[in-house]
Formats: C-alpha cells, sequence, structure tokens
C-alpha cells in the first residue's frame, strides 16, 4: 500500500502516465466539449421563460462546476503536501491554480453576461457572486504566493496551508443559493433528484461538462509535466527527456 | 435545428449578442491558456537544452563546471 502510494508520488513515473492519458484526454474531451456545445446552441430547444438567452448555461455551468471542483481538489493535494510531504501533490496545486483562475473568471463573466438580458443587471452584489469573486481572488493569491516564495519546501508548505483556509468558501458558494434569497437559481446539477430540465437540455449540459473536465485533466498533466521538467532538470532521466523532446 | 435560417440563429431572438459575447470570450480565453501552457512547455525544453549544451561545451574545453557561486548553489540539496 505504501509503496503504491510513494510510486505515485514519484515524479518520473507520473511523467510516463501522463504521456500516455494526455492524447485521450484532450481528443476526448474537445470532442464531448464540441458535441456539447453545438447540441446546446443549436439544437436544444428555447426556453419558454428565458428564450435564448439560456444558452449560455452550457458554457456558464461547466465552468463553474470545474472552478469549484478543482479548488476541491487542491485542498485534497495541499492535504497530501502537508501530511506525507509529497512533492508532486505541490506539483499540481501549483500547475492548476492559473487553469481555475481562467475557469472561475469565465464563470462570472458569463454569468454577468447572462444576467443582463434575464436579472436587467451586469453584477449584483448577492451571496453566489460574491463567493465566486473570492474564489477567484483566493486562485489570484494562490499564484502570487506560489510565484513570491522561491525556496521549494516553505513554498509548498504556504501555498497549502492558504488553500486549506480558502476551502471554507466552497460550501458557502454551494449552499448560497439556499440560506440567502438571492437572484441566482439553485444548483442545476443534484445528484440526488432528477434533473429539473427537460432531457434535450441537461443531456448536452452533461456532454460539455464531462467534456471541460477531461481538457482540464490534459491541461493539468501538461503543466504537471512542465513544472516537474523544471523541478528535476539534474535528474538524468529529465536530461533524456529534454534532448528527445527538443530534437 | 432549434432555429429556422441562419440569420435566426445568429441574431436568436435578440439575445444573440449576449449568447455569441460569451462563447467567443469562452473559447478565446481556453485558446490562449492552451497555447500559453503548450509555448510554456516549449520555452522549457528550450531553455534546458541551451545550458545542457553550454554545459558540455564547458567541459570539452577542460573547465570544471562551477557547482556553486557565493550566492547559488547549483547542485541539488536533497
Amino acid at each position: 500500500m505504501w509503496q503504491i502510494f510513494h510510486k505515485l508520488g514519484s515524479p518520473k513515473w507520473f511523467f510516463g502516465i501522463a504521456d500516455r492519458w494526455m492524447p485521450w484526454l484532450l481528443w476526448s474531451g474537445l470532442l464531448l466539449l464540441f458535441s456539447g456545445l453545438i447540441w446546446g446552441l443549436a439544437f436544444a430547444p428555447e426556453d419558454y421563460l428565458q428564450g435564448n438567452s439560456y444558452r449560455i448555461i452550457f458554457i456558464h455551468v461547466p465552468s463553474a462546476f470545474l472552478a469549484q471542483s478543482v479548488y476541491i481538489m487542491m485542498a485534497a493535494a495541499a492535504v497530501v503536501t502537508l501530511v506525507w510531504r509529497i512533492k508532486l501533490a505541490d506539483v499540481f496545486v501549483k500547475a492548476v491554480a492559473p487553469v481555475g483562475a481562467v475557469l472561475t473568471f469565465l464563470a462570472l463573466f458569463t454569468g454577468a453576461v447572462w444576467g443582463k438580458p434575464t436579472w436587467g443587471t451586469w453584477w449584483i452584489w448577492d451571496a453566489r457572486l460574491t463567493s465566486m469573486l473570492i474564489l477567484l481572488f483566493l486562485y489570484f493569491g494562490v499564484m502570487a504566493l506560489a510565484a513570491a516564495i522561491a525556496d521549494e519546501k516553505s513554498s509548498a508548505r504556504a501555498v497549502a496551508v492558504l488553500v486549506l483556509v480558502g476551502v471554507v468558501n466552497i460550501p458557502i458558494i454551494k449552499y448560497s443559493v439556499e440560506w440567502w434569497n438571492t437572484l441566482h437559481q439553485p444548483a442545476t446539477f443534484k445528484l440526488t433528484e432528477k434533473p429539473s430540465m427537460p432531457l434535450e437540455m441537461w443531456v448536452p449540459l452533461l456532454l460539455s461538462v464531462l467534456g471541460l473536465y477531461l481538457l482540464f485533466g490534459w491541461f493539468a498533466c501538461l503543466r504537471m509535466q512542465t513544472e516537474i521538467l523544471i523541478r528535476e532538470r539534474r535528474t538524468r532521466w529529465v536530461k533524456e527527456r529534454v534532448q528527445a523532446e527538443g530534437s | 435545428m432549434a432555429f429556422e435560417s441562419l440569420t435566426a440563429f445568429i441574431e436568436m431572438k435578440g439575445h444573440g449578442p449576449f449568447v455569441w459575447t460569451c462563447y467567443g470570450v469562452f473559447f478565446a480565453l481556453m485558446g490562449a491558456l492552451i497555447y500559453w501552457s503548450l509555448f510554456q512547455r516549449r520555452r522549457v525544453v528550450q531553455t534546458q537544452r541551451r545550458d545542457m549544451a553550454r554545459a558540455a561545451a564547458g567541459a570539452d574545453s577542460g573547465r570544471t563546471t562551477v557547482t556553486a557561486s557565493f550566492n547559488r548553489i547549483n547542485d541539488s540539496q536533497d
């Protein structure tokens, strides 16, 4: 068991696995994402209340969903960093933070543009919107802190602590639509209930969420590999790899 | 198709600008993120190849490579 755990934490082993997964993640991710989006844009029926503006949901919900998932994954990795001192966990946190920031920005931006025709305003300081904005600042904080501390070990610990402190924001985002009276509608995906929207809208949405998840997997692999190449540049296997890749 | 013509698809009964702005920004940012991640990767590989070539040239000319200077230790301390 412990051997498996430590093997999983070996950068060299991860590098090989990522090589094998990356083409699958990229192409299946793009395929699902594009089929979900084209279906949603051109073939899903119009919403009886919101008209066509609801088609923004097919990028808004996947972005917002991933933005929060990525933060939860970072928090899990932060625990691994603090408890077991596995370097790969810290590599993950630093590699995916910018991806999480872009997704959070997209969720906020598409939400604002959707809000204009639906609520009549671009922005309102409501609980869901404000807590998402805090999530964006948390991602920025993680990126800034990671860049500010040069020493690898202190940086890993400091970033992990920041990520864990920020995780308190996640339940606030999730339950904000239930705890407070907000303009934002309740969650689109619920594990315990049947979908509240017709299947012709729900299936393309599910496809685009899955596609973006897979695409995120590709981003994580690629960016972690880059980070490993920098950190392990003195090792022989990285030198051989760099020679092979550059030629 | 949920639309009768291409114009109807683009206009989306007046919601077109909102919908298309969102999709445009989404693809622009995701595309930029893909490009940036690939670019970073290529730059790291190029820098390291150059460093290795330089180190090899230094070794050939009989100079020993410096493992530490006053404020920097080049060898891993792990």
